[in-house]
């Protein structure tokens, strides 16, 4: 019977499971795999710049896909710098599957050199993660690792392969079942859970939805929407659902939370029915718990059931798939009409929109440069944001129209994303215009991927929102720090010249009025772009509920709340 | 209130690491946990004891699930049970002393495992409260050394923990 390496076995693996293209680094550990890499032309394989991108990227693609995201890295410094990545796919439930090399079977536990103990490491960060040390596990121990981080709640599963087990031969048999009598996800809804849903929501007179990542995680975005539909019932979308529901919609109210809008975070204290499906009550969305939808019997639709019941108190929870749950109660729940309830939210949200949506006058502010992105771009674009205020405004202010368009990193808001995740989206979709979005602090951390761009042809736009400041822990110090700005102005290199310095054109923009023509001539270019907007260094993100605040307790610039109140609350 | 919860966990490497970070990560009470073979090769059963006043009984069950090698959890404290834990106890016993820790001993059906000129060791097993008792009797004797297991237990009956490996509303996913 002919014999393949362990090294072989793992590209044949990754065939197996349709992977086509990866994001790698090698180095000593995991040589034998890259030795065979070059016998397998139909896996494509990018080289990043620091493994962390290579996480991101991977990240990025399986965020668009749906498909899982690979990435590669060696044994040691190499598998460390995986990990911020690994962390941020299990906080936001992102398929991937992280592969590193391991120091030879013998050193193991020696201290060999560039030995880490990764799975130890990425235990508590990953679905699930396997040392494979015996060349005949590695088709089963593969089988699983994507079977797991697809199915059920997503997530990362790291393979730790000994260099030694990549060099030795077996026979390949690729199992076609698997068998993990401890992992059976549930995917249809316990029928009578639903159908009580289905008569509270067709009783309640201020019913409200709440969707979440499990809507594009599960490809309910169709259900969702006629299911919304057939009962009138309004829809806010979380940080991670944004772009779920067509923003247009009108049944699309917006997004919760921390800087949420008031009329959104109004209707979930005045809604006596809330329908949350594949959201987990994230402290950044419900702000204090004990004050959060006060009024409102919860129905909690999610697939993974320790999410049910964790942080607040539900009337019906229901553990399942959210596209087979919305299909089941569509076909059951009323038809209905709550157009009295909406206008009420619309009535508030009229009140404030204005303020909210525009710039302080003569002030060149990232809300011209959103207001001019969804005006050209007319939602045929992907965006990838990075962690800080440009990310909150570009949730709030610029308009999404199809799924998967708004890609960020929600649950652990890793500074450094935008670039290399954009970069993973921009391989998924070829074809698309795919937008990174990145202040001057997020950018500086993984800027080092410009050259990944370059010499992978990757048309990416780039955009730095430049306001001289790591602008979000800036705001915090303003209002709750006596505005001591310790450690947050920050002086950048000519962004320009830098990208000048990769190959790639750029322009700077420092007013308002120049918007316009700098993100034609992005879209214009054949290839990366990058534009830098200069703007007001000093503007707060609002509406903001003070961190550990009731969502009742908005505020929209300081002078409408004691700060004293804040603080105390904080 | 303590509980009693019972798992079977598949015996690959790190599913033990895997229980006990989570408990520490999720910041669970435990009370005692033990771990051994079963009647099936290839699977080990541990059994946690938890203070479910300051730790969610729910959760921890929820979360155990959630780890791919943990085949059943199951809370044991209301069903009818036998739990047992498994004490070892040197005692300061001259020789005056001696007849008298016996008798005690006697009285729990506990034994006498190891005796020299001025030391005792005694084994018993029995239920935790039971073993609480004994401890708190020969504690005026002067203690030297004391190990207790932790608990096992089993329900009574002929229906077993091992049945169908996955209950319906708590499935990992
Ligand atoms: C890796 C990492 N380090 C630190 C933080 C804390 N943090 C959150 S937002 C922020 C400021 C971001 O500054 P910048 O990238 O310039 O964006 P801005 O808020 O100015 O738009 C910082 C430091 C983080 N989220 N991630
Ligand atoms: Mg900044």
């Amino acid at each position: 019977m002919k014999t393949l390496t362990g090294a072989q076995m793992m590209c044949e693996a990754l065939i197996a499971e349709g992977v086509d293209v990866m994001f790698g680094y090698p180095g000593g550990a995991i040589m034998p795999f890259y030795h065979a890499l070059p016998e397998y032309p139909q896996l494509r394989h990018i080289l990043v710049r620091h493994e962390q991108a290579a996480g991101h990227a991977a990240e990025g693609y399986a965020r668009t896909s749906g498909k899982v995201g690979v990435c590669v890295a060696t044994s040691g410094p190499g598998a460390t710098n995986l990990v911020t990545a690994i962390a941020d796919a299990m906080m936001d439930s992102i398929p991937i599957v992280a592969i590193t090399g391991q120091v030879v079977t013998s050193l193991i536990g020696k201290d060999g050199f560039q030995e880490t103990d990764v799975t130890g490491i990425t235990q508590p960060i990953t679905k699930h993660n396997y040392l494979v040390t015996d060349v005949r596990d590695l088709p089963r121990v593969f089988k699983e690792a994507f079977h797991i981080a697809r199915t059920g709640r997503p997530g990362p599963v790291l393979i730790d392969i000994a260099k030694d087990t990549q060099n030795a031969r077996g026979v390949f048999e690729y199992p076609e079942t698997i068998d993990l009598p401890g992992y059976k996800p549930n995917y249809d809804g316990n029928r009578r859970q639903i159908k009580e849903a289905a008569s509270l929501l067709n009783q309640a007179k201020k019913p409200l939805i709440m969707a979440g990542h499990g809507i594009l995680l599960g490809h309910a975005s169709v259900e969702l929407r006629e299911f919304a539909e057939k009962t009138g019932i309004p829809v806010i979308t979380t940080l991670l659902g944004i772009s779920c529901i067509p923003e247009d919609h009108p049944l699309s109210l917006g997004m919760p939370g921390m800087h949420g809008w008031v009329h959104v975070n109004r209707a979930i204290q005045e809604c006596d029915v809330l329908f949350t499906i594949g959201a987990r009550f994230d402290d950044r969305v419900t702000g204090k718990l004990d004050s959060f939808a006060r009024n409102a019997k919860i129905i909690h639709v999610d697939i993974d059931p320790a999410e049910v019941g964790k942080n607040v108190v539900t009337a019906v929870p229901i553990v399942g798939d959210a596209k087979r749950v919305l299909e089941n109660l569509t076909e059951i729940v009323n038809p209905n009409d709550h157009s009295e309830w909406v206008n009420h939210i619309r009535e508030v949200q009229a009140t404030r929109s204005k303020r909210q949506r525009d710039p302080e006058s003569g002030m060149f502010t990232p809300h011209h440069v959103y207001a001019e992105f969804t005006r050209i771009l007319q939602g045929e674009f992907r965006v990838c944001t990075d962690v800080g205020q440009h990310q909150m405004w570009a949730a709030q202010l610029i308009e999404y129209m199809k799924p998967h368009t708004h890609i960020t990193s929600g649950g652990l808001g890793t500074m450094g994303f935008a670039l290399p995740a954009a970069m993973g989206v921009q391989v998924a979709c070829p074809n698309e215009e795919v937008w990174a979005i990145a202040g001057d602090g997020g950018f500086q951390m993984n800027l080092q991927e410009l050259a990944t761009v370059v010499q992978e042809s990757l048309p990416l736009k780039i955009c730095i929102i430049n306001n001289g400041y790591l602008g979000m822990v800036r705001q915090w110090q303003e209002l709750f720090h006596e505005r001591r700005y310790s450690a947050t102005p920050m002086w950048s290199p000519d962004f320009i010249k830098l990208a000048d310095a990769y190959g790639i054109p750029g322009v700077r923009v420092e007013r308002a009025e120049d918007v316009a023509e700098a993100i034609h001539q992005a879209r214009a270019t054949n290839g990366p772009f990058l534009i830098e907007f200069v703007v007001e260094r000093e503007v707060n993100v609002y509406p903001m509920v003070a961190p550990g605040a009731s969502i009742s307790d908005m505020f929209e610039d300081p002078s409408e709340v004691e700060i004293e109140d804040v603080v105390a609350v904080k | 209130m303590k509980h009693t919860l019972v798992a079977l966990l598949r015996d690959q490497p790190g599913v033990l690491n895997r229980s006990v970070s989570l408990f520490r990560r999720r910041g669970f009470n435990i009370e005692s946990l033990t771990v051994g073979h079963t009647e099936t090769a290839g699977i080990s059963r541990m059994t946690l004891v938890i203070d479910g006043d300051t730790t969610s009984v729910e959760q921890v069950i929820k979360q155990l699930y959630k780890l791919i090698d943990v085949l059943k959890v199951s809370d044991v404290t209301q069903d009818p049970n036998v739990t047992r834990d498994l004490l070892l106890v040197k005692v300061y016993a001259p020789p005056a002393k001696r007849s008298e820790l016996m008798q005690l001993a006697d009285i729990f059906g506990a034994k006498i495992v190891d005796v020299v000129p001025d030391a005792m060791m005694i084994e018993l097993s029995g239920s935790p409260e039971q073993l609480d008792r004994f401890v708190d009797l020969i504690r005026p004797f002067g203690i030297r050394e004391m190990v207790r297991t932790g608990c096992v237990a089993m329900t009574r009956g002929a229906s077993t923990i091992s049945g169908p490996y996955q209950s319906q509303e708590f499935r990992a996913a």
